[in-house]
């Protein structure tokens, strides 16, 4: 087929394509260097909803070319867009109408025949990159002969790695041969791994990426002029020489060892891309962009794509609109927040409030001393993010200034939100809260830490236990996204309105979860390593424990996952769970006789950081003499978590398995390739196997 | 504290391409028209370091939405000028950029400071004529104004009843010959060298790039224009096609001191030597360019005979002709409006006083046999506004 009826066999699938059109204008070309056909990006919506490529898109692409190439009177053809936004990359939304690999596989000849164009058609051509470009975006900047770069565009990227895809519109190909494999493999793989870091305007420069950074009051202005002095030749485009040698080679094999360090093989994009890139060196034009649609074909039909893209969603969407949510007009002002406490997690949550809501911020604990250590805290950290630039100097005076301390709790009387941050013991908690009832006012939250305390019983003498809520955060505090928005019995809507409006200023995804022990991330990650530590406890050595579960590409094995939480904490947590479910949750002894002996790991880690089982742990526990092979380990995990998830949402403990997802993507970095766990517990079987059903219908995070 | 007033140059002016309304520029707002002039007068001197400007001056008639917020200060943020440079907005209608040059320009004299932006933007398809506005009712009740003072083209209509021997066929000549002598000027590439590319933001037809003067008509005759309807009076004499339209556009300048241009390495094209503002009966606000220059004339110790090189504002055809008429001067005198005049390129309001000081220093370029020459322009609410220039340019300087 040629691309013409490829095109059509494409836009006939019918979609969703919010179409973005190409309208092309002539420019006179200052220099007398000629006619520019000047092609602009638009799908006529404003900034919020970017430029993307369906097949309708890229139809509209080819006949703008076209029509540009077939003129004797156009000297050159230049591709820029809409105000802010050059393009986001295909359109996504059209993926999950894909059923079979050949309409796949159309797509990326589709996108490489059209852009190709550029370089292949026999004029110059120019892309002007005034904004947000992204895979595609980029790639049809790329497949232009000469790019200008706007100083103001943030988010220059390919992305594609991230969401489980690869830039299979000539990016794979185009960029190790432009800027080298050292920094395509820098961009495609290990900015995409690492949380989907972006290119600033300067910084694509910077890469080689464009070849001149131009202002963005006149961007397009200047570009114009520029591309009439390269036509001209007035100006000469010069490009660093690429290393063609071993440095490719090796580029290629740090790549590979970033991907093992990021997904441990489990996702296979990074892996295709760094393929692809290695054959770049090689490969000419039509054999690399051949290449390209091959994989892109693989991937688009992989699961892993589709559990990509619908953890994509749920982090860009169903994160910004909690399900279960009260309406936004019943929440309350906060002007100011009280802190009960000025240990570490009540310095971190002063911190975090301060800088998002700029309102006054007072801790208080049950000496000064404490105090003042608390608040020292909090100035101490402030003047840090001063030493980075990351707030200027102004700011800092009036942040500091928001932060005080008291030994005296009527300091809360006119605070409209107080937290708590004590030590996790249930009777304290409610004495504080009985005693801060003395002295706020009726309506003011109160708002509880708690890992793992019934939050019902917590607010149960209270004379006002509707104001009573809880608010989960992560450690870090500052780091990790999830907030969960516990709802108890009691607690009205007023209050948990008042708490999502907080969360979302204080720029956490919250999702809301029932008063049920350990809520949603600990719950299940209390389950999951009760699973490993038990099989341990039988006899599984720790290594190969933490190595069976390696191919699932979880963001860390279990035993250091252990570490990070704290042993104490881990140890704390699954005690309640035990009390709660003794049939589910067991508590390892050998945990405790570790914690016992004021171990913080069980792992001693080299100079060079390799972990090794401590010595002195080995001889502390007791092992069993039935090891798990990492097969039997990993069913073991999985299924504990099928069951466990299945009866969380049989309990209601949060809306839908959806929310189980967010949860495990924002709260404990579980990898988009798995999307959340549950589309993983779907399409491996043993959702089924256990509860006899999917946690989610076909096609929501599958092939359908 | 003894002073001394120092000199101050004109180092050089530009502007967009004007627009007709809705025209080219439908979708571009005026702030943006006005940060491309400044960033081109930067662009074009690079021995002036941004920080070395001053002041930004920049004028709007009607200073709403995106020709409001303080449009000095925000034009040379928006431009990438440093924020120690301060800006102002200013307004004296369609003398608005006159008004900041001749306002920066006694800032300098006085030696406030050394080098300034002074401009102005008028996008009347965003901001028509009259918008928002407030009129006190005093004016109609005390009869303090005529009615007709508040609509420009009556006012000139008001004119011609002042002075009945310019005819319609006399305003058509006028007309037909600024169209043709624009594009005479722009056939000799005088006008685009001034001219700032602007891209325009087209939702429907993608970006596009103005570089030339949307509202330019050439090979008009007076007999296209005799077949025009008088809007303003049944069998009346002003049109359209002998009115300057209703336009968008921006120009800047750059003024300095004559030292800081001698220490900064730029080449004046002009020296001020005077100017003055007057005020007239609002309703013939057309003849406000006669006192106005009489006064300028004055304070410089000139006569109008001094005056080789004229650069009058065409709001109306009937407002240059009566000026020609008052001084004696023929109507196709070939020192005025040379390359043409707002009946021609348009008349952005706030905007032209500085297109008319770019046409001025392009005839001292061109003709060194001048030493004097002036930009005058009429001004609503009945106003005029003359500048006297001198020619750095001039052979007797040499001599």
């Amino acid at each position: 087929m040629n691309l013409q009826q490829l095109i059509d066999e494409a836009v006939a699938i019918e979609t969703d394509e919010v179409v973005t059109h190409a309208h092309s204008r002539d420019v006179v070309l200052p220099n007398n260097a000629g006619t520019l056909a000047l092609i602009t990006l638009d799908n006529g919506h404003d900034h919020t909803k970017p430029n993307t490529f369906g097949p309708k898109g890229l139809a509209e692409l080819n006949a703008a070319i076209d029509a540009a190439l077939a003129r004797d009177d156009v000297a050159a053809i230049a591709v820029t867009g809409k105000p802010f936004i050059l393009a986001a990359g295909a359109d996504l939304t059209g993926v999950p109408k894909l059923v079979d690999r050949e309409q796949a596989l159309n797509l990326g000849r589709i996108g490489h025949g059209v852009m190709r164009k550029l370089v292949d058609g026999g004029k110059p051509s120019f892309g002007f990159v005034n904004g947000v470009a992204l895979g595609g975006g980029l790639e049809v900047a790329l497949h232009a002969q000469y790019r200008t770069v706007s100083v103001a565009a943030g988010m220059i990227s390919t992305p594609e790695v991230f969401l489980g895809l690869l830039p299979g519109w000539g990016g794979n190909f185009l960029l190790p041969n432009l800027i080298g494999a050292d920094k395509a493999v820098k961009v495609v793989v290990e900015n995409a791994l690492n949380q989907n870091k972006m290119l600033s305007g300067p910084e694509a420069v910077k890469l080689g990426i464009g070849d001149v950074l131009l202002d963005s009051a006149d961007f397009l202005e200047q570009s114009i002029l520029w591309a009439s002095k390269v036509l001209t030749g007035e100006i000469t485009v010069e490009r660093p020489e690429i290393d063609r040698g071993d440095a490719w080679d090796a580029a290629v094999a740090r790549g590979k060892a970033f991907a093992d360090l990021k997904v441990s093989g489990a996702a296979p994009a990074p892996y295709r891309a760094l393929e692809l890139i290695a054959a770049a060196k090689d490969n000419d034009r039509d054999r690399g962009f051949a290449a390209e649609d091959e994989a892109l074909a693989d991937l688009i039909m992989s699961e892993e794509l589709r559990s990509g893209l619908y953890a994509f969603d749920l982090v860009n969407k169903r994160a910004k609109r909690p399900a279960g949510a009260p309406d936004k007009s019943l929440a309350r002002p906060v002007n100011k927040v009280g802190v009960v406490g000025a240990g570490l997690m009540a310095g971190q949550l002063a911190l975090l409030f301060v800088r998002r809501l700029e309102v006054p911020v007072v801790l208080t604990d049950l000496d000064q001393e404490r105090v003042d250590r608390g608040v020292g805290y909090v100035h101490g950290e402030i003047d840090k993010l001063l030493g980075k630039g990351r707030i200027r100097p102004d700011k800092a005076n009036q942040l500091k200034a928001l932060v005080t301390g008291s030994v005296d709790r009527t300091v809360f009387a006119d605070a409209d939100f107080v937290i708590e941050a004590v030590f996790e013991e249930l009777q304290l908690k409610k004495t504080i809260f009985a005693d801060l009832e003395k002295i706020v006012t009726p309506e003011a939250i109160l708002a509880t830490n708690t890992s793992s305390l019934p939050i019902t019983e917590m607010a149960a003498d209270l004379q006002h236990p509707e104001r009573v809520v809880g608010f989960h955060f992560f450690n870090p505090v500052a780091v990790l996204p999830l907030l969960e928005i516990i709802r108890a019995d009691q607690t009205d809507d007023a209050t948990l309105a008042t708490a999502f409006a907080v969360g979302k200023k204080l720029k956490k995804s919250c999702v809301l979860v029932k008063d049920a022990p350990a809520f949603v991330v600990n719950r299940l990650l209390t389950r999951f390593l009760g699973e490993v530590s038990a099989a341990v406890d039988e006899g599984t050595p720790i290594p190969e424990a933490d190595k069976a579960l390696s191919a699932l590409g979880l963001p860390m094995p279990p035993f250091v996952l252990l570490q990070l939480v704290g042993l104490p904490v881990a140890l704390h947590v699954a005690e309640t769970m035990n009390r709660a479910y003794p049939d589910r949750f067991a508590v390892s002894e050998n945990l405790a006789k570790v914690v016992a002996a004021g171990k913080s790991s069980f792992y001693v880690w080299s100079a060079d950081g390799k972990p090794s089982v401590d010595p002195e742990v080995e001889a502390l526990v007791t092992v069993g003499d039935k090891p798990s092979s990492a097969d039997e380990l990993r069913t073991r995990v999985l299924t504990a978590l099928a069951e466990e998830i299945r009866i969380m949402l049989d309990e209601g403990v949060v809306a839908e398995a959806q929310d189980i997802d967010l949860c495990l993507l924002l709260g404990a970095g579980w990898p988009f390739h798995l999307g959340g766990i549950t589309p993983y517990l779907d399409r491996s079987g043993i959702a089924e196997k256990v509860n006899g059903k999917r946690f989610l219908p076909k096609g929501v995070a599958s092939l359908a | 504290m003894p002073r001394e007033i120092r000199d101050v140059v004109f180092v050089d002016g530009v502007r967009t391409p004007f627009g007709k309304a809705k025209g080219q520029y439908a979708e571009t707002r005026a702030d943006d028209l006005v940060i491309k002039c400044i960033r081109e007068l930067l662009r074009r001197n690079p021995s002036l370091p941004p920080e070395r400007v001053e002041e930004v001056a920049i004028a709007a008639t009607t200073q709403i939405g995106d020709q409001g917020l303080t449009i000095g200060r925000t034009a040379a943020l928006l431009a990438g000028l440093p924020n120690t440079t301060p800006g102002y907005a200013i307004d004296r209608m369609c003398a608005g950029a006159m008004t900041a040059v001749t306002t920066t320009a006694s800032g300098i004299a006085f030696g406030a400071y050394d080098v300034v932006v002074a401009g102005g933007v008028e996008h009347m398809g965003r901001h028509p004529m009259g918008e928002g506005v407030d009129p006190n009712p005093r004016i109609i009740s005390e009869k303090l104004v005529d009615t007709s003072a508040l609509v420009m083209g009556s006012t000139a209509e008001n004119l011609h009843d002042r002075f009945p021997t310019i005819t319609k066929a006399r305003t058509d000549a006028f007309a037909a010959a600024s169209q043709e002598r624009a594009a005479k000027a722009y056939a000799n590439d005088l006008i685009q060298p001034d001219l700032v590319p602007v891209a325009t933001r087209s939702a429907e037809l993608g970006w596009g790039l103005a570089t030339t003067d949307e509202p330019m008509r050439p090979g008009t005759t007076v007999e296209d224009l005799a077949k025009l309807k008088t809007p303003f009076r049944p069998h009346g004499r002003v049109t359209a096609g002998n009115s300057a339209g209703i336009n968008d556009g921006a120009t800047a300048c750059l003024l300095t001191s004559a030292e800081a241009a001698e220490e900064l390495g730029l080449k004046p094209k002009m020296k001020l030597v005077s100017y003055g503002f007057v005020g007239v009966e609002p309703e013939v606000m057309g003849i406000g360019p006669v006192p106005a220059t009489d006064k300028a004339l004055k304070l410089a110790g000139l006569t109008i005979d001094d005056i080789q090189a004229f650069e009058v504002n065409e709001a109306f055809a009937v407002q240059v002709l009566a000026f020609l008429e008052h001084y004696g001067i023929a109507d196709d005198d070939p020192r005025v409006n040379p390359y043409g005049g707002a009946i021609a390129y348009g008349h952005p309001l706030a905007s032209s006083g500085v297109r008319l000081m770019n046409q001025l220093a392009q005839q001292f370029e061109q003709r060194p046999e001048v030493r004097y020459g002036l930009t005058t322009m009429c001004v609503g609410l009945g106003m005029g506004g003359t500048v006297i220039w001198e020619n750095p340019n001039w052979e007797g300087n040499a001599a």
